[in-house]
């Protein structure tokens, strides 16, 4: 018989992101209660929690950039890089993330996807730059705009990794595809399977690409 | 041997320091809970092999409790102004970008050197973990070149991470307790349960929607997860293996790759995958938390379609 009930976590999340309750307390309540309605102890339940927060702290790892960056900004960081994009005749936001949406993609392609990302790059460097870019072309920017240029610098950096990353054959998901398919009997090597990364990579610049340049357009119309 | 112990010493050390400094911050009034709260994730990162799992199980509701009831507040450490950031800029120059370098520079050469020389045979970093090892490295040698070069105060690097890290709060560390939740949602077979719906609404016979149904499948299931890697399993055993591989004889190569990939389409779309969406939202101080979410729908979907035709076009040849 099986144990619908379980499934109570996932909609204390929702409703819980829906109420724009706390995340940080909707995940622990779904966490215990989902636990206890499938048959733990509250204790059980407790360390489970506490072993897997554990075993993620790598995640907390990208953290210890902040001093550098914060450092950097304090000597002016953000105005050099918008001061570089000034200098630039041609350069639009559009095309300027165009750039780091391939480089992004290409970096992540061969392994090196921890080298970018939005503490280390999209905060101190691509935002300001993009934001330069806008101002230069439409003078200055109303605060929705300036919304919807940060927003897509962030968004830019993760289409970049997402659709990069896989071609590379050593990244995780390849291990847990190659994992996965091999207990059903399909042993595959990981390369096999990384090619298969490479049409989607492409269509995902393709398509992303498009929108930024939709985005340089969008951006003039509301100026005017 | 270096492992990512490590890091874990040396960020856990500048949580420390937050949370110190935090703690004796008369700006903010909510000084004592940013210090609890950074005080907290200090101890997990120098203490967690050591604590125990219900020990770590009480530090992660005592870091939900102080968060979740408005605990934490905004600080305000000293830093320079706008216009002082002006003048530095124009006088330090191009310059001021090496610095930033170093970092991305030294994980990168780092990793193709280790990886792609003899010197990965030496075993000096922890396996599979090289790449942070040298990120670590390289913020070292990044704060030495800008003490040695621009002689900022002694815990300039401190307050300056302090302000960053506050303007961020809480969500810095959300992204951790969704991964402890997926671990939860695992252990309670919440991923069977889906897969046997996903399974009772696969129409019979239909090449095509049965890969359309995987394909949302992936992506809906990552957007509940807020991560491919948990949904990729369920997804698997409910239709990707059973009835597009065996039944229909698809290639599992095409099925397995693409298949992850439309599920990071869902990843683009959900505030579960709070480290993507999130966190930048709130390193780039948008007014609207979901607005990274927003600038990626119009990329997430077409490209989801893209992949399910993808899959239905390159696995049954």
């Amino acid at each position: 018989m099986t144990n619908y009930f379980v499934l109570a976590g996932i909609l204390i999340v929702i409703a819980g992101f829906a109420l724009r309750l706390n995340p940080m307390l909707v995940v622990t309540v779904a966490a215990i209660a989902t636990g206890l309605i499938s048959g733990m102890d509250l204790v059980e339940v407790i360390s489970t929690f506490g072993k897997a927060f554990n075993d993620n702290r790598i995640i907390a790892i990208v953290w210890i950039v902040l001093p550098v960056i914060g450092l950097l900004e304090r000597f002016g960081l953000q105005q050099r890089a918008a001061a570089v994009i000034r200098g630039f005749k041609n350069a639009t936001t559009g095309r300027l993330l165009i750039l780091y949406l391939l480089y992004r993609q290409a970096t992540a392609a061969v392994g090196l996807y921890s080298t970018a990302g939005h503490p280390q790059t999209v905060r101190p460097l691509v935002a300001p730059m993009a934001l330069a870019a806008a101002e230069k072309q439409h003078g200055e920017l109303d605060e929705d705009t300036a919304e919807t240029v940060k927003s897509f610098s962030a968004a830019t950096d993760n289409v970049g990794l997402f659709f990069g990353e896989d071609i590379f054959f050593a990244i995780g998901s390849i291990v847990l595809i190659q994992q996965t398919l091999a207990t059903y009997g399909y042993e595959l090597a990981p390369l096999q399977l990384a090619v298969w990364a490479i049409p989607t990579a492409i269509l995902a610049f393709l398509i992303h690409g498009s929108r930024l340049l939709m985005l340089d357009r969008a951006i003039g119309k509301r100026r005017r | 041997m270096i492992t990512i112990e490590w890091l874990y010493t040396l960020a856990g050390l500048m949580f420390a320091a937050f949370a110190v400094l935090s703690a004796v911050d008369r700006s903010n009034p909510r000084r004592l809970g940013n210090g609890a709260f950074w005080g907290l994730m200090a101890a997990s990162l120098l203490a967690g092999s050591r604590l125990g799992d219900f020990g770590n199980g009480l530090l992660v509701l005592g870091l939900a409790g102080v968060a979740g009831f408005g605990f934490i507040g905004r600080s305000d450490p000293p830093t320079t102004s706008e216009a002082e950031r002006q003048a530095f800029s124009e006088r330090l120059g191009n310059k001021l970008f090496l610095p930033a370098l170093i970092i991305p520079a030294t994980a990168f050469l780092g990793t193709l050197l280790y990886n792609y020389t003899p010197l990965g045979g030496s075993g000096i970093f922890e396996e599979k973990r090289e790449t942070y090892i040298l990120l670590g490295l390289g913020v070292l040698m990044a704060l030495a070149v800008i003490f040695a070069w621009l002689r900022p105060p002694a815990v300039a690097p401190l307050q300056e991470g302090r302000r960053l890290i506050d303007a961020i709060g809480w969500a810095a560390v959300l992204p951790q307790m969704l991964a402890a939740l997926g671990a939860l949602f695992a252990a309670a077979g919440v991923g069977a349960v889906i897969g046997e719906l996903t399974q009772s609404i696969i129409p019979e016979g239909s090449v095509f929607l049965t890969v359309a149904v995987f394909g949302l499948g992936m992506a809906l299931f990552t957007m509940i997860m807020g991560n491919a890697f948990a949904a990729f399993p369920v997804m698997a055993a409910a239709i990707g293996v059973p009835i597009l591989i065996k039944g229909f004889g698809g290639d599992p190569a095409v099925v397995g790759a693409i298949g992850m990939l439309a599920g990071f389409c869902g990843t683009l779309m959900t505030p579960m995958a709070a480290n993507f969406n999130l966190v930048p939202a709130a390193l780039l101080e948008l007014k609207d938390k979901n607005g990274v979410i927003k600038a990626q729908i119009g990329t997430a979907l077409p490209l989801l379609a893209a992949n399910i035709l993808l899959i239905y076009f390159l696995a049954f040849r």
